[in-house]
């Protein structure tokens, strides 16, 4: 099977397709994309986590057939790196400066479960940060740093909104000890 | 952006009327949605279908519609929307949506996909039962309307036929309170050990139930139902609004209870499963009534 799809803006197409095959198996070893992660396989640790017309999914459970034609953004999409200061996503240089990443496994999972929470929601609680990467394990850091990360990029976010506007916005909350509300594995 | 798609083993309807001929065509074609049951089966390598049927781009699955009263939820529409849309009329199933696996599932899977698994952990099932919902099948024969209780044969085994699609299901909107509850080791990215939904519908005087994951279908708890609804009638509850007898909600959890036939498994044992599901039947009625109960302050009583 032959499909077209746009993964970061560029038309990307494959060939010999099997019908079964996943949209994260296309990514990673077809159009040689592989910052979405390969782990679990049946949905569990978010580490596949891409953008599927604008909505994150787990790229594992998408039959790469039910991407063709349509916008797939990943990680790689985000910010390529490659810019003066490295131009990483706010979200990106949020999890390098907070020590948020430890092996990386999880991190392009996390990164974009962050980047679309802070898309719809710039200033998120604690819990509603919890829940929006419930979906999204990690196995090392402990998931502090992570959270820590999340309020980084959501405050240096609410800061370029504020110089931009020059008006003043509430300030964002920082990570506290309060386990109440907790989701999922981040309890 | 041209598609060549449609390859002999990997079918894209773009219509309801095309998904139908298709699997008219090719019974053997496996439905995919949202895929978050099937491409597990598949990446696995417990399933490898001849044939894909990919419903995501056939937009009649993807709409809510109110057809003669009821809220037609289509098959194809994802857990993510059920709860942003469908809050104040299905609050059970938005309840019950809530709870499933994480954000990524929830915008992915939908509540076609998790009938025709037919699992009887399926989280949208219990509130599907308590609200009196009819599935909706069709194929190129005709369509008909299966009760949700009727829908379920066994484990994972339901009355679709080869040549059939879950179009939709019809649900009556809310007319009182509504409860989910379900129980598992984590508050995401859990299978229910077991689950119960519990919907007050006060103008039929009725009370509906359903249960997940303690039966080999997902399955009502009839006697219970009928017990509270005549209980309530007789003691003029319904109107009065008055508290419950602690005798009524706990004789309530143990018809419930009654009403299972679980086993043991992985994810826990058959005497838990019993034991859980009275609690969660006394504690669901508890919150439901508490509601109705509450209604009447807001509204005062005017009958
Ligand atoms: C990590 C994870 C967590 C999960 N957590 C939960 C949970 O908490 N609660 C829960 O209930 N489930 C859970 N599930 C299971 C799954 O998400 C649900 O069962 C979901 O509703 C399946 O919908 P889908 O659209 O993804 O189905 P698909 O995988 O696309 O299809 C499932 C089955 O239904 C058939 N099918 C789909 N649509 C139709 C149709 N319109 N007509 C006929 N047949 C059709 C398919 O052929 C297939 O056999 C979880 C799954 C994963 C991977």
């Amino acid at each position: 099977m032959h499909i077209e799809l746009t993964v970061n803006g560029s038309p990307r197409e494959a060939d010999d397709v099997w019908p079964g095959e996943s949209l994260l198996y296309v990514l990673r070893e077809r159009l040689g994309l592989p910052g979405a992660k390969n782990a679990c396989e049946q949905g569990e640790c978010g580490s596949c986590t891409v953008y599927l017309d604008g909505t994150p999914v787990c790229s594992c459970l998408v039959a790469a057939g039910q991407a063709g034609g349509r916008e797939v953004t990943t990680v790689e999409g985000l910010a390529d790196g490659s810019g003066e200061d490295r131009d990483l996503d706010p979200v990106q240089r949020a999890f390098v400066e907070n020590g948020a990443v430890q092996c990386g496994f999880c991190t392009p999972g996390l990164i974009v479960s962050t980047h679309d929470l802070l898309e719809r929601n710039p200033s998120p609680s604690d819990p509603e940060i919890r829940e929006a990467l419930a979906g999204n394990l990690c196995r090392c850091t402990g998931y502090e740093k992570i959270l820590d990360a999340v309020c980084s990029a959501s405050g240096a976010r609410m800061d370029t909104v504020r110089s931009a506007s020059g008006a003043r916005m509430g300030t964002v909350r920082s990570v506290d000890t309060d386990r109440t509300g907790a989701t999922g594995d981040l309890r | 952006m041209g598609m060549t798609l449609d390859a002999p083993d990997f079918h894209v309807p773009t219509s309801w009327e095309q998904a139908l001929a298709v699997k008219a065509a090719h019974p053997e074609a496996v439905p995919v949605a949202g895929g978050t049951d099937l491409m597990v089966e598949v990446n696995f390598d417990r399933r490898r279908p001849p044939a894909l049927l990919d419903l995501t781009r056939v937009p009649e699955l993807a709409a809510v519609d109110r057809v003669d009263g009821r809220v037609r939820l289509g098959a194809g529409v994802p857990y993510a929307r059920m709860i942003t849309e469908l809050g104040s009329e299905l609050p059970g199933l938005a309840m019950a949506a809530r709870t499933v696996g994480s954000p990524q599932i929830r915008n992915r899977g939908t509540a076609g996909g998790n009938l025709g698994s037919a699992s009887p952990a399926g989280d949208c099932h219990p509130p599907l039962l308590a609200a009196g919902a009819e599935v909706e099948l069709a194929s190129v024969r005709g369509v008909r309307r299966v009760p949700v209780a009727e829908f379920f044969t066994g484990p994972k085994r339901s009355v679709l036929e080869p040549d059939e699609l879950i179009a939709a299901v019809h649900v009556a909107p809310a007319t009182g309170p509504q409860q989910f509850a379900k129980i598992g080791p984590r508050n995401a990215m859990v299978i229910a050990v077991t689950a119960f939904a519990l919907a007050l519908h006060p103008e039929q005087r009725r009370v509906g139930t359903g249960i997940g994951s303690a039966a080999p279908t997902p399955r009502r708890a009839t006697d219970a139902e009928e017990f509270l609804s005549g209980e309530l009638a007789a003691a003029g509850l319904w109107s009065s609004r008055g508290p419950l007898p602690e005798s009524l909600v706990t004789e309530f959890g143990n018809r419930v209870r009654a009403a299972a036939s679980p086993i043991d498994d992985v994810r826990g044992s058959a005497d838990y499963r019993r034991h859980v599901l009275a609690v969660l039947a006394r504690r669901t009625l508890t919150w439901a009534w508490d509601a109705h109960r509450s209604t009447e302050q807001r509204t005062g009583r005017t009958a």
